[in-house]
This record gives C-alpha cells, structure tokens and sequence, in this order.
C-alpha cells in the first residue's frame, strides 16, 4: 500500500509517495535525498537518526512516513545557515566533540532540544528539585544526551559543546 | 507485510475501523510498535493512527486529581507544572525511562501498551509463549537477568518493562476505555494480566479496545511520593527493579501507604501485603523490613535473577526512609 505525503524538510517543500511500512528516516534519506539523519541501529537505540520534528527532538527510525504527513523536519543540514553553521555545530569543532562523525548530525539535533528542553525549564532524571530551575551542568547534560551513543567516545568533548550552546 | 494505514478523526471512529479485524494495531508514538514491525513480532493488516486523536491534553479535574490523554507525549507529562508539582513519583518513573528523543513521541496510551523487551520475545528464532502460544518459553533456563520474581508462570516469566504505569499503579490510577461496547474503566492495577497460561495476553483490553485517558485521583496534603529506579547503566535502560511509593505519615504513624514494583513481574506489582503490614503502623526500619519481607516471601527468583530478592528489599526500605524522613 502506497501513501501520498508532503513534508517540509530543511525548509523545502517535498512531496513524495511512500509504501506504508517506510520509516520517516528511510523517506528522509532515500525519497528525499536528506542524507544528513544516519541509520545506525535502526532500532531507537543509538539516536543517529535524531531530526527535530515539528520543532522537537526525535528519532526518525521508529517513525512512519505516513504518520508524519505534513511535518516540518529539520536535519542537521538545516540547521545552518548556508555554510553558516549553527552556534551548536560550532560548538561541537570547537570542543573537539566528534570523531568518525557518523553519530555528530543526530549528536547536533539532540544537542539542540536538549537546550530548547533546558530554556523551557524541562527537568530531567537527574534534577535534584522537580519544580525548580534547572543548568546544563556535566550530569544535566550526560542525563539528556544519553540517547545519543557515540562509539568513537567523544563524550567529553560533546558534553562541553552542548554547555557551550546554553550559554 | 504491507499492511492498511487509517487516520481516524476521532475515538469512536478509530475504534469502528479497528473492529472486526484480528490483525489491526493502534498507531501513537510507534516507538514500540514500528519496531516490532521490523523485527517481524507482529504482521497487522491495519495499523490505526490515533496519533492526532483530540486526546493529547493535560487537565485538572474538579475533584483535584489529574486527567491524562491517551495521546499525551511523554515529555509534555514530565513536564507539566502540576505532575512535577503534586506527583513527582509520575514525573520522575517518566523521565527514568527510555531517551529525550523517544519521550518526545512515546504516549501515555502507548507506553502502557509497550511489550516486554525479553530477548527471545523479541527474536523470532526462539520459542515464545507469548510470541506464539504452545511454542514454549527460552527464558526458563535462559538468561533471566532481567525476569520476574513474583507472579510468574511455568509459561512465561517476562516483566513489564514500563516505568510509568508502575507509578500509575502505586497512584491508584484508573484508565479509560472506550470499545465496541462504549466506554468503561479499568483500574490500572487490573490492566495488565499475569502471565498464567496464556501469557500472549499482556492486557484485558481486546484488539479494537481503545485507552482514551488515564485519571489520577488527588493527593491527600502531606503525602510524599518518589520513584527509585535500579538499572545496568546510569540512563537509558530499563529498570532491573525499581519502586513507587506514596506515603502519608501523621504523627509518626503510616496512615496511606501505597508501593508498586517494576522490573519483578508481568505488571506493574502493587505490594499489598507490604501496604498491609505498615498501615497504622509507626515508621521505621524494622516495620520496613518486615513489610517488605512480607511481600517478598512469595517472591520465586530464577537462575539467574536471584538478586533481585535483596534488591527489592533494601530498594523499598530505602524509599521508604527517604518518604518519612523528618517525618515526626
């Protein structure tokens, strides 16, 4: 069964035919030629797949394209400007904070939500006060990032670039 | 398999497309479902997007207690003023579980509709009574590290993997359904089924049964609440045991005491016997001890999860002293 959906990614308008079993990645990647989201897991495990979705964080493997019709998607292409990059993409060659690279565009997106999370006053696991302000400290950071996996282990250097984006 | 995708307008719609059909699923967040699609668990013929259902609000009831959507984004439960305010066991099991990225899309309906994460549940090329009935079950001397302790069966010996519906059960939660034959309500402690002898049923709902909200009924003042999580890593992972707990102490004497389980059985585990040996009782550690005690004397570990026995234990005490701390 196919299905007809419009998308709008990185700001363009795309309308595509999708079977109904395709995931929002594999419609992003192979219907869309956005090849900045990565399938790593495929299974919601490593978080390679992380876009914003209507404005907010998310994995696209565990999506159907066809739920999503309508949907604003901005990858990590999106997020700069042209050869612009986004402060948080700054922050990332800044701080050091990727290796091989193939987890940094999910890394990046995450990375964004996570300070969109904070600026809302989101708590997290690890805050200690549920009703009071929260900081990207180290454990705040490593708490809210921890569905982005990194197998080169240029963790120390994510959790600095995303500290870096909240101030 | 191909199957048929229909976005239903409204409740009683997505419930009317359901019927009549054996193989059919409820589409929300598909955090859960998409992947069993993959791994091949489950060929529906017809998945029903209840995804943008008018069910995704958060509101106060006048009676003081809370009614949560069935549509309501985990993260938009964690995050709303009044369950971080007076139910911070709810908003704690919720953001113990699974990653930022998933809670932006998992629901309340379908987090409590999420299958076990047994590892040969999830894979095909092992017997699985719950999978296929009659097949058998791989866990039973298996790997059970992370299988139940209470309430098992010779069929199966899975636990439910939610964090959320374990606070759910210790705040007596009730859950809204609406079916072919109108609506009714479910206590959420009666959701879920222990395995017995037909453990391919996690639920007493029927395939076209539709969760539409959950009701939180208030809190006395002075009740405390908190959710402790015990895991193989520090985030993202389920629970290996965790505890809910609801205490209201007057004077130093337990008046409302309410402990769920996660990670030791098929569902969320309300720990009568524990509520039952400290009600009226004054706190400390010895009445703590024996009540979880209590509890756990039924408590039958497998090969490989003997562990969970002190577990279980020292996390309740635990959660119980940090409830009545200052407590006079």
């Amino acid at each position: 069964m196919d299905g007809e959906i419009e998308l709008r990614v990185d700001g363009r308008r795309r309308r595509l035919r999708v079977d109904t079993r395709t995931t929002l990645l594999d419609a992003l990647r192979d219907g869309v030629g956005a090849l900045a989201p990565k399938k790593g897991c495929d299974h919601g495990q490593c978080g390679a797949c992380t876009v914003l979705l209507d404005g907010r964080r998310a994995i696209t493997c565990l999506a159907l394209a066809v739920a999503h019709d309508g949907a604003e998607v901005t990858t990590a292409e999106g997020l700069a400007d042209g050869e612009r990059l986004h402060p948080v993409q700054e922050a990332f060659l800044e701080r050091d904070a990727l290796q091989c690279g193939f987890c940094t565009p999910g890394q990046v997106c995450s990375a964004v939500g996570v300070l969109d999370e904070l600026a809302a006053g989101h708590p997290s696991a690890v805050t200690a006060d549920l009703t009071g302000p929260v900081e990207a400290t180290d454990d705040e950071v490593r708490e809210r990032m921890s569905g982005n996996l990194c197998r080169c282990g240029a963790y120390v250097g994510i959790v600095a670039a995303v500290r870096d984006g909240a101030r | 398999m191909p199957f048929d995708y229909r976005r239903a307008p409204d409740p009683e719609s997505a419930v009317a497309a359901a019927t009549g059909w054996s193989g059919v699923a409820f589409l929300a967040g598909g955090t859960n479902l998409v992947d069993h699609l993959k791994l091949g668990l489950v060929a529906p013929d017809v998945l029903v997007d209840i995804s943008r259902l008018p069910l995704d609000a958060v509101d106060e009831l006048p009676d003081g207690g809370l009614r949560v959507g069935a549509t309501v984004r985990n993260t938009d439960l964690a995050a709303h003023p009044v369950v971080r305010r007076d139910y911070p066991v709810l908003a704690r099991a919720v953001l113990s579980g699974a990653s930022g990225q998933i809670r932006n899309l998992a629901t309340t309906g379908g987090n409590l509709l999420q299958r076990t994460r047994c590892v040969y549940f999830q894979d095909i090329t092992t017997p699985c009574n719950k999978r296929e009935p009659g097949t058998g079950c791989s866990a039973i001397g298996g790997y059970t590290r992370h299988h139940a302790i209470l309430g098992a069966s010779a069929h199966c010996v899975a636990t439910h993997p939610s964090d959320m519906a374990v606070a759910m059960a210790a705040l007596d939660a009730q859950v809204a359904v609406l079916g072919e034959g109108g609506r009714r309500v479910v206590p959420l402690v009666e959701l879920h089924r222990l395995p017995g002898d037909e453990p391919h049923r996690d639920t007493v709902l029927s395939p076209a049964d539709l969760i539409t909200w959950v009701d939180l009924p208030p809190l006395p003042p002075g009740t405390r609440s908190l959710y402790r999580k015990v895991r193989d890593r520090a985030s993202f992972a389920f629970a290996l045991v965790s505890v809910a707990a609801v205490l209201r102490v007057e004077r130093g004497v337990v008046r409302d005491v309410r402990i769920a389980l996660g990670g030791v059985a098929h569902k969320p585990w309300r720990a009568r016997r524990a509520e039952d040996v400290l009600r009226g009782e004054r706190t400390g550690e010895e009445v703590f001890r024996r009540a979880i005690d209590a509890e756990l004397a039924g408590a039958a570990p497998l090969a490989g999860n003997g562990f969970k026995v002190p577990l279980t234990r020292n996390l309740v005490v635990s959660a119980l002293r940090e409830l009545s701390r200052g407590e006079r």
